[in-house]
């Protein structure tokens, strides 16, 4: 099998974030919360992108804030996509009042934009990482829950399902065994893109001070820090933003090539 | 035969396929096949699915359907080759000089705009004729197709019309332009047996009319034997055999068009009566929301270890009793007695083993398999959920099944997408089969099928019969099958039973109108029977 180019560059720079992430304390050179600089301090052979606003390594921010910002969007967006797929699932076999009631449901939270809902709900709450996470969590579970429905709703009406409960399977099988794998490959494209949305969301939350409280580091907070920064001349805070361009872009390519690879199992484009 | 319409020579179609996880590959649909159409003649093209009839009917007009390349050989139309075409000419060509009828009106017509405006487009668009002479033309084409009111079919929508009278707005519209040459691709197929009848003799005789030459495809022979002057028989892309229609259907030479010609020649004898396995008492149902009984009072039953076939049209309520008597519908009123027990209505309040003992299968294999799960775990499910099985001796047991019906055990770890349409359908048999169950419903399970394999399962489940002693609830519109398999027939309409008994009982004489108008509707292998039974039917529409 040979794997396309761009799926291979995508791979390494997801690999890369990963990795730089779950290691972040063996490849940082300082501390997260070290001051070893003065006030943004130009890129240097011993601090390769500069110090921020207050003389804390760069990279080193970058690298501690890529572990939470990683970390809180994979965590929510685990949360939302087993919510999401079973609630949708479940809505599809059991039809009637069961998906009325959780499809309305989710209609109304999505008649909401999300970040207002979080905002509000997020101002109330003890801003912590768990609450971050059953946050975000739950507000793009509805998105998940309408792709999974609307794609069960179509395996549902196939025989061998029909044939499933002729035989009397109990919900768990029906959903787990005979829905889940067929529904996989659309379930899987929208997970990186998913992905790439919670990344987003908890850097624009935290960009606006709700969401990774200091001195904990996160992208969206780094560019909080050193966005004043900009009016002097002084890129610290693009770095973060390039951050997570090049992890949304690299997540893409290679969700693009698993749905492509999954697909082409059922006769789809090579 | 220079002055033939059509000349195909060597003609060979090839394209590209994308296995998973392999590298892509060409494959020949079509290899080296020659034939010849004269002005006002009709070729048949006969075969199986896969047979290339479609692609050698679409190549007539230099058109391959996606990626599908017409790589070698002559099509000469009008006396020009027209395979290398460009596409201007092409585009002088389709519509003008070809027409094409497909199998699915339904699909075919564009359901947002009036019938005359799509019978007409091609007549406009190629300039052949004005709206107004246009329009007159396809007026008299509906008049001759025996539509009802000709004058004002046309300002109809397609969803205003039925299956037939679309199949037919269709042909008015291949015919419209007055083209030399119309490809008809399956144009009965879809429909039921005694619309069937119509459409074919509306066909014929337009073609008749009209003077234009057809190829005609189709995978039935009795069907083709109607109205083609030549046939010829395809199998896996290349020529069997090639012949008048006359010596095809007579004295056929080539062993496969033998098997064509004789195919559903079992014999079955009729079993003497025996104890009711299933009993359908006055059984009424109708569906959520609507006020329309499906079924009227339907009494039946089914001695155990015989099939009961259950025949009729589309919409004459053989699969809603299905539903009924699996528990996905439960019944307004009556009940369903079962191996002496009554079976409750609803599935979900049924026991364990009132599932296992009644099973289904069902039309289209494909579907009824997950395409995920592979023929083990599909056969093997049944033995752990219902018997508790496991380990080696599952795997034992579902080598047993797929012996008996006769398939390797080197099938076990396939997925469904790499078995072939009849031995998908085997494998549904071995999953209803591993429930040990007293009664399978099998829900037109051959109508899918290509002829020569509907033949082979037909034969494997009488032989299931005899040796495991089950009865079948058999659901099928196609009397050919009836007469091979049932042991009782029960006559369906409108959701009523218009006839049951015995099958000797059913099929003798006297009928009720109905039965006599669907036994005399299903084509026959013989020349000159579509006017035979239309000579008939006006005889007796005069002598009433």
């Amino acid at each position: 099998m040979r794997i396309p180019i761009s799926a291979l560059i995508g791979m390494v720079f997801t690999g890369a974030f990963f990795l730089a992430a779950i290691f972040a304390p063996l490849v940082a050179p300082y501390g997260m919360a070290e001051i070893v600089g003065g006030v943004w301090d130009p890129a240097s052979s011993a601090h390769w992108f500069g110090t921020d606003a207050i003389g804390r390594d760069l990279l080193s921010r970058m690298i501690y804030g890529g572990q939470t910002t990683i970390f809180v969007a994979s965590a929510a967006t685990i949360l939302s996509f087993t919510l999401g797929s079973v609630l949708g699932f479940s809505a599809a076999v059991a039809g009637g009042w069961v998906d009325q009631g959780l499809s309305r449901m989710v209609d109304l939270m999505m008649a909401i934009p999300s970040l207002i809902l979080a905002l509000v709900i997020l101002s109330v709450l003890p801003v912590t990482l768990t609450v971050l996470i059953v946050v975000m969590g739950l507000l793009d579970a509805t998105r998940v829950f309408r792709l999974a429905r609307a794609v069960a709703v179509d395996i549902t009406v196939m025989d061998y399902v029909e044939a499933a409960r002729l035989r009397g399977e109990g919900w768990a099988w029906i959903i787990f065994r005979e829905i889940l794998p067929n529904a996989l490959s659309p379930l899987v494209a929208e997970l990186g893109l998913r992905f790439i949305f919670a990344v987003l969301f908890i850097s624009t939350l935290s960009f606006l001070g709700l969401g990774v409280q200091p001195p904990l580091a996160d992208w969206g907070g780094i560019v909080k820090e050193n966005a004043s920064g900009l009016v002097y001349g002084i890129p610290a805070a693009l770095i973060p933003a390039f951050a997570i361009a090049a992890l949304a872009i690299s997540v893409n390519l290679v969700a693009d090539w698993v749905l492509s690879r999954t697909t082409s199992l059922k006769g789809g484009r090579g | 035969m220079s002055d033939a319409l059509l000349q195909i020579r060597n003609l060979r179609i090839e394209a590209t396929s994308y296995p998973p996880g392999e590298a892509p590959r060409d494959v020949v649909l079509v290899d080296d096949v020659s034939v010849s159409v004269e002005k006002g003649k009709v070729l048949g093209l006969i075969g199986e699915s896969g047979a290339g009839k479609s692609t050698i009917g679409l190549s007539s007009m230099a058109y391959g359907r996606g990626g599908v390349r017409l790589t070698g050989g002559t099509i000469t139309l009008n006396g020009r080759d027209i395979r290398l075409a460009d596409a201007r000419a092409l585009r002088a060509l389709r519509g003008r000089e070809v027409t094409y009828v497909a199998q699915s009106a339904a699909a075919a017509f564009n359901p947002a705009i009036k019938l005359m405006d799509q019978v007409i487009e091609t007549c406009l668009a190629h300039d052949v004729m004005g709206r107004a002479e246009a329009e007159a033309r396809a007026v008299m084409l509906f008049a001759r197709l025996g539509l009802p009111e000709p004058e004002r079919f046309g300002q109809r929508y397609p969803h205003q019309v039925s299956g037939g009278q679309l199949q037919r707005a269709m042909t008015a519209m291949a015919l419209c332009p007055k083209p030399d040459l119309v490809i008809f691709d399956e144009p009965t197929t879809a429909l039921d047996v005694t619309t069937q009848i119509e459409v074919l003799a509306a066909i014929k005789e337009a073609i008749r009319d009209t003077g234009v030459a057809a190829l005609y495809i189709t995978h039935d022979l009795a069907v083709v034997a109607q109205v083609a002057d030549d046939i010829l028989v395809l199998r896996h892309g290349k020529r069997i055999e090639y012949g008048a229609t006359e010596q095809i259907i007579t004295a056929p030479k080539e062993a496969y068009t033998k098997a064509l010609v004789s195919v559903r020649s079992i014999e079955h004898v009729e079993k003497p009566d025996a104890p009711a396995v299933l009993e359908i008492q006055s059984v009424t149902a109708r569906y959520k929301g609507t006020n329309f009984d499906v079924l009227k009072a339907i009494t039946l039953d089914l001695p155990a270890g015989q099939t009961l076939a259950v025949v009729g049209e589309s919409g004459s309520g053989k699969s809603t009793l299905a539903r009924v008597i699996t528990g996905l519908l439960p019944p307004a009123q009556g009940r369903i007695r079962f191996a002496g027990r009554d079976l409750a209505p609803d599935l979900a309040a049924r026991t364990r083993d009132d599932l296992r003992e009644v099973q289904m299968i069902y039309q289209m294999a494909d579907t009824a398999m997950n395409p995920r799960q592979t023929v083990g775990t599909i056969i093997g499910r049944p033995l752990e959920f219902y018997f508790g099985l496991k380990g080696e001796a599952k795997r034992k047991r579902i080598q047993d099944l797929l012996e008996q019906i006769e398939m390797g055990k080197g099938f076990i770890d396939r997925y469904p997408a790499e078995l072939s349409g009849g031995q998908k359908q085997r494998v549904c048999i071995a999953r209803a089969l591993a429930a040990k169950p007293k009664l399978i419903i099998c829900d037109e399970v051959t109508s899918a099928l290509d002829p020569l394999v509907a033949d082979g399962i037909l034969k494997l489940l009488l032989a299931l019969q005899a040796a495991e002693g089950v009865a079948y609830l058999f659901i099928t519109h196609d009397l050919a099958t009836v007469r091979a398999i049932a042991d009782r027939i029960a006559v369906m309409y409108r959701g009523e039973v218009r006839r049951y008994g015995t099958k000797t009982d059913v099929l003798t004489p006297p009928f009720d109108d109905y039965t006599e108008l669907l036994l005399s509707s299903v084509p026959e292998m013989k020349m000159g029977w579509l006017e035979g039974v239309l000579d008939s039917r006006k005889m007796e529409a005069a002598g009433n």
